[in-house]
Order: structure tokens, then sequence, then C-alpha cells
């Protein structure tokens, strides 16, 4: 990839970590640390990736996105938000009363949010329905799903795991966000869900290991699984919780934490201040 | 004595009668389609036709997702697994997003029989009440059955199916017969007395019905196929017009139909309403006559409970 083109992807994905601390905040509650680890991802799919439309949110063909892991919501509507399906400042009434966006995805209520979810491991079994459709349609259009590490620990996780490759969805690509930290600690010494990759590749998937963090990675990620027929494509995409954010970076404590007014202003400058070093 | 059809079969052969007519229809089940016979669809359609295997709740979502995209997925299991191991995934990926998927549950009640109560599913209809917008259909017979499965495919939402496994005698009649959504069916006039009644528990009131006659007793029977949306106009015109209640059904009293009569009628027009279901019970093996019996869901006891109901009236 270009530099030019990395450098416009850092830019995007530091306005979306921004738009991020800005909803928490305002909100005195959510979950900064996930939504953080997964941003620059969202910021490939959104930006690069995907066949969508902004102007037209339900267009028939358009690929389709869910968001597993849906306590992350921060990082959807922020990207939704930079990509154009409602305004920036829609991001403040994140979590009030009557506000679109809803703690957890609202299928209903926000432009451009393709499934409901919240309660883990069901979004993964939704996005498997929808490349079952996309099949039936003549595979008209691709599907993704973000799930995390610790929401691996679900059972229905391995349902869908074992259902997708049975019916060849060689259309959907699973990105786990490979943070290892979940509310109540390490994801290994919680419950430990590793290795990610050997269970996949035990299951059926094609498997790609990369750094959630670089884009050269996260492009060659998808090109290969978009070139992959006959088996989905699991990306385990190590991350960190809470990149971005000095005082965030891979605690568990900011798994569901808002921060306070001196740590809101903390965390803004120092990604305005990377956003100017790009 | 009518010929007698299990509902679950009625169901699988409107699947395929339907798969015809409606293209996008599928059908997704969990390595029971020889069991809620939606193997009759699957040999039809076999292309439209996903088995999940033993992961309902999977299925549940996979539906979800297939609903998002414009087909009319029919996820099949029996109640036990579609209410009750699946209940969140229906209530946050379906319900929730009131999404059109059409969940047909056979197996359910007592009349499940000789395996027991683990696979008695009572609580189903009282589960499925709580879900916002979730409506829950209970036919009584298979022509009933194969009408709620086209109107269920005619109408967007979620609607809970509920299908027996036992063969229940056909009362009504496949030429004439009318299925409206959402509205009750007044199977017999009567004036002392009125009973509500759902699915299989339909033909074995208007048995009681008869018992009553000979004692006198001038009872009005009410098919109610449709339990969400409870069709209120037919319920409160019998509470005003017979002055007692009798609810039976083939489920716990607990939350389902005579709950919801009771509600109705406590809030807009009190009157003596007496509940015939199964009591705070679980199961057991047997044959499902000898269950039904066992239980209490029998023409003598809702005659008995249609006297208690007028006795109730007269104090």
């Amino acid at each position: 990839m270009e530099q030019a083109k990395i450098q416009e992807l850092r830019r995007i994905a530091t306005d979306i970590r921004i738009g991020i601390i800005e909803a928490v905040y305002n909100a005195g509650s959510g979950h900064p640390g996930g939504s953080l680890s997964i941003a620059d991802i969202l910021t490939h799919l959104y930006f690069v990736e995907m066949n969508i439309d902004p102007s037209n949110p339900n267009k028939e063909d358009r690929d389709r996105f869910v968001m597993s892991k849906g306590h992350t919501s921060p990082a959807l509507y922020s990207v939704l938000a930079h990509r154009g399906y409602f305004p920036v400042e829609y991001l403040k009434t994140f979590r009030k009363t009557g506000s679109h966006l809803q703690g957890h995805p609202d299928m209903k209520g926000t432009p451009g949010v393709d499934m409901t979810t919240g309660s883990l491991g069901q979004g993964f079994s939704v996005a498997c329905g929808m490349a079952l459709a996309s099949k039936l349609k003549g595979d008209t259009f691709r599907v993704y799903t973000v799930i995390g590490d610790g929401e691996s620990q679900e059972g229905q996780i391995w349902e869908a795991a074992m259902f997708a490759p049975h019916y060849k969805l060689d259309n959907l690509t699973l990105v786990l966000d490979y943070n290892g930290l979940q509310i109540d600690g390490r994801t290994v010494d919680v419950m430990n869900p590793t290795p990610h990759d050997e269970k996949f590749l035990a299951f059926g998937w094609n498997v790609i290991n990369i750094d959630a963090h670089d884009f050269c990675q996260i492009e060659s990620a998808f090109a290969a699984a978009r070139e992959c027929k006959g088996r989905p494509t699991a990306i385990i995409a190590k991350s960190h919780k809470g990149y971005g954010v000095s005082y965030m970076l891979d605690q568990a404590s900011w798994h569901g934490k808002a921060p306070n007014k001196e740590q809101y202003e903390q965390a803004l400058t120092e990604l305005k201040a990377y956003r100017a070093s790009i | 004595m009518a010929e007698a059809i299990a509902t679950r079969e009625a169901y699988g052969k409107a699947l395929a009668e339907f798969g015809a007519k409606y293209d996008k229809l599928v059908v997704l089940d969990a390595d029971l389609a020889n069991a809620t016979k939606t193997e009759i669809f699957k040999k039809a359609f076999p292309d439209r036709h996903f088995d999940c295997g033993i992961a309902e709740g999977n299925m549940m979502c996979v539906a979800a997702g297939l609903a998002t995209a414009g087909f009319i997925p029919f996820a099949s299991t029996f109640a036990m697994f579609a209410a009750g191991r699946a209940f969140e995934q229906v209530r946050n990926s379906i319900g929730y997003p009131h999404l059109n998927v059409k969940i047909g549950a056979t197996h359910a009640g007592i009349s499940v029989g000789e395996d027991g109560a683990t696979h008695q599913c009572n609580e189903d209809i009282a589960l499925m009440r709580t879900i916002p917008g979730m409506t829950i259909i209970n036919p009584s017979d298979a022509v009933e059955a194969r009408a709620a499965v086209e109107a269920a495919i005619n109408y967007y939402g979620p609607v809970y199916l509920r299908f027996g496994r036992a063969a229940v005698p056909v009362m009504n009649d496949a030429a004439t017969y009318k299925f409206e959504l959402g509205r009750g069916i007044l199977m017999a006039p009567g004036s002392d007395v009125t009973i509500i009644a759902t699915g299989l528990m339909v033909e074995i009131a208007l048995r009681a019905r008869e018992l009553l006659a000979t004692d006198g007793v001038s009872a009005r029977v009410i098919n109610i196929h449709t339990i969400k949306p409870l069709d209120e106009e037919i319920v409160l015109a019998a509470a005003t017009e017979t002055g007692a209640i009798v609810t039976a059904e083939e489920a716990t009293i607990i939350g389902g139909l005579g709950s919801a009569v009771s509600e109705l009628l406590s809030e807009k027009r009190p009157t003596p309403v007496v509940r015939v279901g199964i009591e705070d019970l679980f199961g057991q093996s047997g044959p499902a006559k000898e269950l039904l019996s066992v239980y209490g869901l029998t023409a003598e006891n809702i005659a008995e409970k249609a006297k208690k109901a007028l006795s109730m009236k007269k104090q």
C-alpha cells in the first residue's frame, strides 16, 4: 500500500477514535477499550473494503457488517458517522434516552447498522445466515463480522464456526479482535480460549493471523479472504485494547468505563497530537 | 369418528405445498426434520432446506440473518428447544429487531407422551407471550395448521407456531375453513358459560359442551388459535353474554391462554374465569391419551370447571 494511502487511513482511524471518546465521555458510560482496539479494522472495512452506499443504506446488494461484539457500538457508530451515514454530532447522543444510538446496535434505529446485536455469540450466527442468503441469491454480496476473543468463550461461536464451512460460506469473513482482555481480566486467566487460529483451522476455516493496527496487513488479509474459495476466512487480528489512548492501552479496567473530564481531555489531546503528526 | 392427523404432519405438508407458491420460503432444522415433518419440504425443495445440526441457538440466528435479506425462514425444532433453549436468541435476534422469522415448534405440550418431562414443553406459550411483538398461533387441527402456515407466510414479523406430536381429530372442514390471524372462532353457541380453548383442547371442549348440555347447561365454545395478539372482542363479548369463562389449553396454566384471558377480563370486564391446563407440575412418560387424562385435560374436567365458573357467577 502507498504511504499516502496509509497516512489517510490513519487519519480517518484517529478521527474514529476521537468519536469513540466523545461518545463514551458524553454518555458517561460505554465500552471504549474494545472500541479502540477494532477501530483500524473498521476503518479499512468501511473506507476500503465494503461495497456500500451511505446515501442508500439499505441497498439490496450491499456488503453486510455485523458487530457481533455489540458492546463496542461506539466504534461502529463512529465509523458510520465519519462515512456519512449520519452527522458526527449525533455521537454525543449515544446512550441517551430517545437517541438513535442505543447502548448496543439496533438495526431499526440507526442507518447503516445491518443487524441488532449485543448478546454475545449471536451476531456471528446471524452473519452466517446473511452469507447463506447471499449464496441463495447468487452470491450477490459479502458479509463481514467482528467477534471478540472473550466472546469466543460463548458456545454459540463454535456452533456458527461449524456451520459456515459446512455450507462453504466463502463470502463470509470473520475478524477475531484478539486484544487478550475481557471485563474480569486477561482472557487466558478468565477462561483460556486460545489458540484461536488452530481452533478455526480445525473447524475448516481459512485462517490468517495479522497485526490489527497495520493497514498493509489488514488490506492483504481481506484481499486473501476474497480470493479464498470454498471456505470462510477467519482473520485473527492481534490488537491492543484501548489503542491510541496511553492510559487505556492494554488495561482490562477500560473495558466498560467512561473517562472523567480530565481523562477525556487527555485522550483528545493525545489523539489530536497523533493526528497532526501523521 | 373423524380422521386423526398430527398438526406437525399438516405443518410439514403445508411447507411443501407453499414452497412452490412462495419462492422466498426456506426451512431450517436442527437434526429433527424427520420428527418435525419438515422432511416433506426437504424432499420437495432440497436447495431451500438447511440442516443446522443440533445447535438451536445458532439456527435461530441464522434464520434472523436470512430474514434480513428478504427470505421467509421457518426455523423448526421441538418446542422445548425453540422456546426454551433458544429463548434468548429468539428474544434478542428475532423479536427485538422484529425480523420476519417463523418458528415452527413441534412436539409441544404434554401430548409428547413417552419421551417424558424433559421433552414436554408446557411453558412455550408463556415464554413467547413475554416477547414484545411476537405472534403466537396454536392450531387445533390439521386444517387449521395448514391455514396458519400460509397466514404466517403472508404476515410480516416473527411468528411462533405451535404444533403437536400426537394425531388429533380433524374437526374443521377444509373446504370452508377460513383462518384470520388474531381472530377467534365461535365453534358452538351457548348462553350460560363460555369455554375458551386452544390447540387440541378445542375438540375436547366441544365434547365438554355435550356433557354440559345433558345437565341443562348451555356452553359456548370459542377456538383461540391466535393466542397473541388475543381477540379481545370475542372474549369480552363472551364475558358479557355468558358471564362465566373456562379456559382450556395443553400448557401450563401459568402465563398461557388462561392468563391472557384473565388479564384482559380483570382489567376490562371482571368475570369469573377458571383455568384448565397443566397445573404447576412437570410431566412424565406415558401414552399421550393417558397423560391428558392424568393432568386433567379432559371433557369431564372442563365440564366440572364450567360448573364451578357458573357457581361463582351466581355468588
